[in-house]
């Protein structure tokens, strides 16, 4: 069903080009043969010099206004948000921050957001409805921000109420993992329509640091931790997680910030086209059929009664009467 | 004359089968007086873990729980391994708990009103959710959303499973999807918070009721303690991240004592069905 909207994984996208054409990869076996390791991806991903969101906001939009502040408590500095133009028409953009020095980064909190940070995007995902903007969102996170005060002012409520509200936001929502998609913060930005994320962006349920200190009690273990937890780009592919992958320069996205914002803004202007042809109530149903569909376990039938034990003599005679005998 | 075995040790004076000791104020408590106060301390009030069925046995109104989904049984999505392969993880859990997995979910009354009823069981890998967990949750709240009766889910979980990787947080959002329709549809949504509910069950379904409910004492957090002291590199004062520091921070409803819990969600649920139907009449 999500294949009338991202245009089929294989066969022509609803404007008869391919999806492959418009820089896509749609399946791991585009990628190029000599994969970095997952590990390696994560360290990309991590790249200070990697173009974080105002790096591409810049480059892909025009008139970028930022706007400011989650009118209850602060301006968070590690989420960025605005109206902007793309390709002519304005949208509503809001992103995780990170810096590209360390002092920047303090700033920032390099990238991790505080409840005020998503409550301000949720602020801004509210404007985008009202106004009936499509929303772009980038995710570029190492989580939201662990520290005492943001557990004050609930941190997890704030990323609960922002799914809940991209579940349910009545206009286009496309997403883009810039870099590292990490946890419940990256996903209170990354509930959309589709989900698009950089070939060497990740995206995983908690860092590999912390999935190896937990489940091999060393965090040194993070290389052995990345493979298994499946987070590089292919696997987001096979998992569905990323419905496609934005191709990135050869060197990585660090080595041409313009080649990947090009890639980027191509990519989008395709699927807003697409989505907004969309009417609101089918987009909506088939968000919920998106999310709807993760999960992997094993149901017996319905009805899981064991068939009823035949008695001796027709197990006796059940073979010889299939094959004809008697 | 008292024949002494000269291999067996002492007899302990409150053998562990029979008594327990209060984590909290160190009185030995009989096991079955304990199981009788469900599981909490009658001399401080502490409050125990609680199995599922247990929490559904001092839920539910008697007989009426009838569970649903409950065939359902994990898969291994990623093929992980850390120390132990996940499906020996699974089945030690299934062995240890009796569960299949971390949830059990059903129709049942409580106080004679009709409710689609989920609780969440910490034995079972710490009450983690992956896609078995996120599926029975969605569709209780489908259910719910289906026939119009309220849900109610009791949490006890360390957060999203590990071992399943990026599809463990996408339940997040599919849980969360689920409940987002409940919530345009006005149909009630009660949260009960037990000990422990952290991380990304935090962080989805169980901070987004229409009454959020917590039992006293319990650990209720979105990042590890562990994480939060090591972020700051200090001790973390005591008290934090405990029902009572959510409650002063405007993050819960109540903190309802175990022993009141039952006809608490009741009134709840009185009060928006009568509200409901007036709504019913007058349109």
């Amino acid at each position: 069903m999500l294949d009338r909207i991202v245009g089929s994984r294989r066969a022509t996208e609803g404007n008869g080009h391919l999806a492959v054409e418009a820089g896509l990869i749609t399946d791991a076996t585009q990628l190029a043969s000599a994969r970095p390791t997952p590990w390696q991806t994560v360290q990309t991903a991590r790249n200070i010099a990697r173009p974080h969101a105002l790096d591409i906001i810049g480059r892909v939009f025009e008139h970028f206004q930022e706007l400011h502040g989650d009118r209850s408590f602060r301006d968070d500095p590690a989420i960025v948000g605005g109206i902007a133009d793309l390709d002519g028409r304005p949208v509503i953009v809001v992103g995780q921050q990170k810096g590209s020095s360390t002092e920047e980064n303090i700033v920032r909190n390099f990238g991790m957001p505080y409840p005020e940070g998503y409550r301000k995007a949720m602020r801004l995902y509210r404007l985008a409805q009202k106004f009936h903007l499509p929303l772009v969102t980038l995710v570029d996170t190492p989580g939201a921000y662990p520290g005492p005060e943001a557990e004050e002012r609930g941190q997890a409520e704030a990323i609960a109420s922002s799914i809940q509200l991209m579940t349910r936001l009545a206009v286009p929502v496309v997403v883009v993992v810039l870099g590292e998609g990490g946890s419940g913060g990256a996903l209170a930005l990354g509930v959309g329509d589709v989900v698009l994320a950089l070939e060497n962006a990740t995206y995983s349920v908690i860092s590999p640091e912390g999935c190896a200190a937990i489940l091999w009690r060393s965090a040194s273990e993070a290389e052995r931790a990345a493979v298994a937890m499946k987070l590089a780009g292919p696997d987001l592919l096979e998992t569905g997680v990323a419905d496609a992958l934005i191709r990135e320069p050869a060197g990585g996205a660090h080595t041409d910030h313009d080649a990947t914002a090009a890639a980027i803004k191509s990519a989008l202007i395709a699927q807003l086209d697409r989505l907004s042809r969309v009417p609101i109530a089918d987009l909506l149903s088939l968000r919920y059929e998106r999310f709807r569909s993760f999960g992997m376990f094993v149901e017996p039938d319905g009805n899981a009664t064991p068939a009823p034990a035949q008695p001796w003599w027709r197990r006796i005679l059940k073979n010889p009467l299939e094959k004809g005998g008697l | 004359m008292r024949l002494r075995n000269p291999f067996g040790r002492k007899t302990k004076e409150f053998p562990s089968h029979l008594w327990t000791q209060c984590p909290s104020c160190g009185e030995m408590l009989f096991n079955k007086q304990l199981e009788r106060n469900h599981r909490v301390c009658q001399k401080c009030g502490h409050h125990f873990k609680l199995g599922a069925l247990e929490r559904i046995e001092l839920l539910a109104d008697p007989k009426s729980f009838t569970e649903t989904d409950a065939g359902i049984v994990s898969s291994d999505p990623l093929g992980f391994v850390d120390s132990k392969p996940y499906p020996e993880r699974i089945a030690a859990a299934q062995a240890k708990s009796g569960h299949k997995d971390a949830v059990l979910t059903g129709d049942a009354q409580i106080g004679g009103v009709p409710v689609v009823l989920a609780v969440m069981d910490f034995e079972f890998m710490g009450g983690s959710m992956g896609s078995v967990v996120g599926e029975k949750l969605t569709r209780a709240a489908e259910r719910a959303y289906a026939d119009r009766t309220p849900l109610v889910i009791v949490s006890a979980s360390g957060g999203a499973r590990m071992q399943e990787g990026t599809i463990a947080l996408m339940q997040l959002a599919k849980t969360v999807a689920a409940i987002a329709r409940l919530d345009e549809a006005a149909i009630p949504f009660i949260s009960v918070l037990t000990d422990p509910t952290t991380g990304g069950v935090l962080a989805s379904f169980a901070s987004l009721g229409d009454i959020v409910l917590a039992e006293p004492g319990a650990l209720i957090g979105f990042s590890g303690a562990r994480v939060t002291s090591e972020t700051i590199g200090e001790k973390l004062p005591k008290g934090f991240q405990r029902s009572e520091f959510l409650l002063e921070h405007g993050f819960v409803d109540q903190v309802v004592p175990r022993t009141q819990l039952k006809e608490r969600i009741a009134f709840f649920l009185n009060a928006f069905r009568v509200a409901g139907q007036d709504l019913r009449w007058s349109l």
